[in-house]
């Protein structure tokens, strides 16, 4: 579930209060969006794959609320990654993202071939 | 402030079947306005996914060859006819969206358009609806449908969650319902928003249901998280608690065996067979699919990891609102489903259509009843004038007095749904006298829904009541279904009668609130909505619009008729 809007990197732009699908946001003081219904977050990390600023932690467990914390989560180099591998707004064209999903049916056809 | 608009064609949900719904109708000339739950663009499962859609040339060997494959899985529930419109119109639409999405070009300079990922294809889509003049309502849950006298529909009503907030009323000549399957509140990947309040809106307003009890689809995903993308897992391998391998049967259908497993303990998988040049490039094939691993520092090629499996109720199952005809029109005259809110039996049978019959199914399902939609709009005009019934009630009006703490009887009532819904021992090995024991619970969770919830004006509160109404309502039809197929046919499973009955080769069909009916489709019977609007009388309307409990004096009440017309 989403556990983090990192203030210092969040630009106030509104854009995951807008494309959460299921509304977990509400735009807070200062523009800064709090996580008012986390219980309806889906973990669908579909607010990271939107937020330019690479601002929002959606940790893995869809379960229950775990605790983070805010500084090692912006130095281990995860906000963002799924942005930069999904080859979205900057890394759009980058030839090491290239959207490779048409390949899908490999992995399949490679396993049933063992 | 609350919003009125008048339009040809209302569409019902933002996801696959709801944008194609959109295009469809916007192309065919008409004003559209399209209410989605959350964000067009990100609601939906599909959204989440990487759908690839059944893909056949139009070289006529290939098709029919591809049909009669299908059909020999479907356990003659399926119609052929079916199968071969969804292909025609997939392959004719599709590749219609290549202005919003840059699709891969695959050796022989050849676009490959038939497999996309899912944030991308919903992203275009919402830019190909905008484009072409379609009003899109984010964050605008519908709560109900709007009635004219004669039984046909006429809009419907909701509220917003955001901006000026406030209800929302949409008149219009057609109505697609395309919310999706209901997953009952399962952690499947997107589904928070797929609660069956299509379903429920429909069955209120006259339609049935069909297929119900084919909602039996699990997939796998690591312990506690909501990344069901099994592409990945056809290199698996499992291990119970003890490190024993467990004998998946060497089918690529490991459900069964794996929920025995889970009945038993904890169970493990590892990734290891996956070759390297493939662990390469999995993240530019499915970028979610290593977060939650990555997250937790898992190294799932060589490290043994837990898992789960989550339901997918009527998402991959092929249960949902019953068709009467080509336009996939409801038994209510003017309102459409499309996606996985209808039901799949006609393309999938008793069978799982899996990603790419179902997204195949999205796209034309869609197209057609918005093309419908559209034409009903062009003949008849919008009757925006004409005096309306809302049509709902559980979760709405109450019936008797309300309990004062909505939040905790919607609380109950999901609990209580999740109860049944979820567990492997219910579902996917089902037992006569406990699917009985199932629908005595729903059933007295219905009574609660209907008499006693009220959520007050909260706009979260109204949508989590009117959400826990439809999970009790399309639970009652699933296990009211399930006990009715007293065999075990594709994807339902029955532990007390383990094979086919050749009695029960025919779909059932399952309808009613306050009396949950089912029985067995019979073709030849004339549906009501094969009649014009005009010759219906009351008498003809459904058993759920004709029963006097099921309509609370206050929807009756001029007061509430002047209020939405």
């Amino acid at each position: 579930m989403i556990e983090l809007v990192v203030d210092d990197r969040c630009t106030r732009c509104d854009t995951c209060i807008q494309v959460c699908p299921t509304n977990v946001f509400e735009r807070g003081a200062g523009g800064l969006p709090l996580i008012a219904r986390q219980e309806d977050c889906q973990t669908c990390f579909l607010c990271e794959l939107y937020c330019q600023a690479d601002a929002l932690y959606v940790a893995p467990n869809c379960d229950e609320p775990v605790a983070v914390d805010a500084a090692s989560i912006v130095a281990s180099g995860l906000l963002g990654q799924f942005r930069r591998h999904s080859g979205w707004h900057e890394w759009e064209g980058d030839p090491a993202h290239a959207n490779l999903h048409w390949r899908m049916g490999e992995l399949f056809a490679r396993a049933r071939a063992g | 402030m609350s919003l009125h608009l008048e339009t040809d064609v209302l569409i019902i949900g933002g996801g696959l079947a709801g944008c194609w719904a959109a295009v469809a109708a916007a192309r065919a000339g008409a004003e559209v306005v399209l209410a989605d739950k959350g964000y067009c663009g990100t609601s939906g499962v599909t959204a989440t996914a990487g759908p690839n859609h059944w893909w056949v040339p139009p070289d006529p060997e290939k098709r029919a060859q591809a049909v009669r494959d299908r059909d020999a899985r479907a356990f003659g529930l399926a119609d052929p006819r079916w199968m071969a419109r969804i292909i025609d119109t997939t392959w004719r639409v599709l590749p219609t969206l290549a202005d919003y999405y840059r699709h891969s070009v695959t050796a022989g300079g050849v676009p490959h358009y038939q497999s996309l990922r899912g944030p991308e294809y919903l992203r275009a889509l919402r830019r190909y609806a905008e484009t072409l003049g379609v009003r899109i309502l984010d964050h605008s849950p519908a709560l109900e449908l709007l009635l004219h006298v004669d039984g046909s529909v006429a809009g419907a009503r909701g509220l917003r969650r955001q901006g000026e907030g406030g209800d929302w009323t949409v008149r219009a000549a057609g109505v697609v319902v395309a919310t999706g399957g209901c997953a009952f509140l399962s952690k499947l990947l997107g589904s928070r928003t797929n609660t069956g309040d299509g379903h429920l809106m429909a069955a209120e307003a006259g339609a049935r249901l069909s297929g119900m009890e084919f909602s039996t689809y699990h997939t796998v995903a690591e312990r506690h998280s909501t990344q069901t993308r099994s592409a990945s897992y056809a290199f698996a391998d499992y291990f119970d608690a003890d490190g024993r391998q467990i004998d998946t049967g060497g089918s690529p259908d490991v459900t069964v065996p794996l929920a025995r497993a889970l009945l038993a303990g904890p169970v493990y998988a590892t990734l290891a067979r996956m070759p390297a040049d493939l662990r390469a490039i999995l993240p530019q094939i499915q970028p979610a699919i290593l977060l939650p691993f990555q997250r937790q520092g898992i190294d799932p090629f060589t490290q043994r990891f837990p898992i789960t499996l989550h339901g997918e109720g009527t998402v991959r199952g092929t249960g949902g609102l019953r068709l009467v005809d080509d336009d996939c029109q409801t038994d209510v005259p003017g309102l459409y489903a499309a996606g996985d809110a209808a039901t799949r039996e006609l393309i999938a049978g008793a069978t799982s259509g899996g990603g790419a019959q179902n997204s195949a199914w999205a796209v034309s399902s869609g197209t057609w009843s918005g093309q419908a939609a559209a034409r009903l709009a062009r003949a008849q005009g919008r009757r925006a004038h004409q005096g309306v019934e809302a049509a709902g009630g559980a979760g709405l009006r109450p019936d008797a007095g309300a309990l004062k703490d909505a939040a905790a009887l919607t609380r109950h009532l999901t609990d209580g749904v999740r109860a049944e819904m979820l567990p492997y021992d219910k579902i996917l090995f089902r037992r006569g006298p406990v699917l009985a024991q199932s629908l005595a619970t729903l059933d007295s969770l219905w009574r609660d829904a209907r008499d006693r919830l009220a959520p007050g004006s909260d706009p979260t509160a109204r949508v989590r009541a009117r959400e826990a109404a439809a999970l009790v309502a399309c639970a009652r039809w699933t296990t009211a279904t399930a006990l009715a197929r007293g065999e075990t046919r594709g994807l339902h499973r029955r532990e007390d009668a383990p094979s086919l009955s050749p009695d029960l080769a025919h779909r059932l069909l399952s309808g009613g609130l306050d009396t949950v009916w089912v029985r067995a489709d019979d073709p030849t019977q004339r549906s009501p909505a094969q009649r014009s609007p005009t010759q219906r009388s009351p008498a003809q309307r459904s058993p759920a619009q004709r029963s006097p409990a099921q309509r609370s004096p206050a929807q009756r009440s001029p007061a509430q008729r002047s209020n939405v017309a």
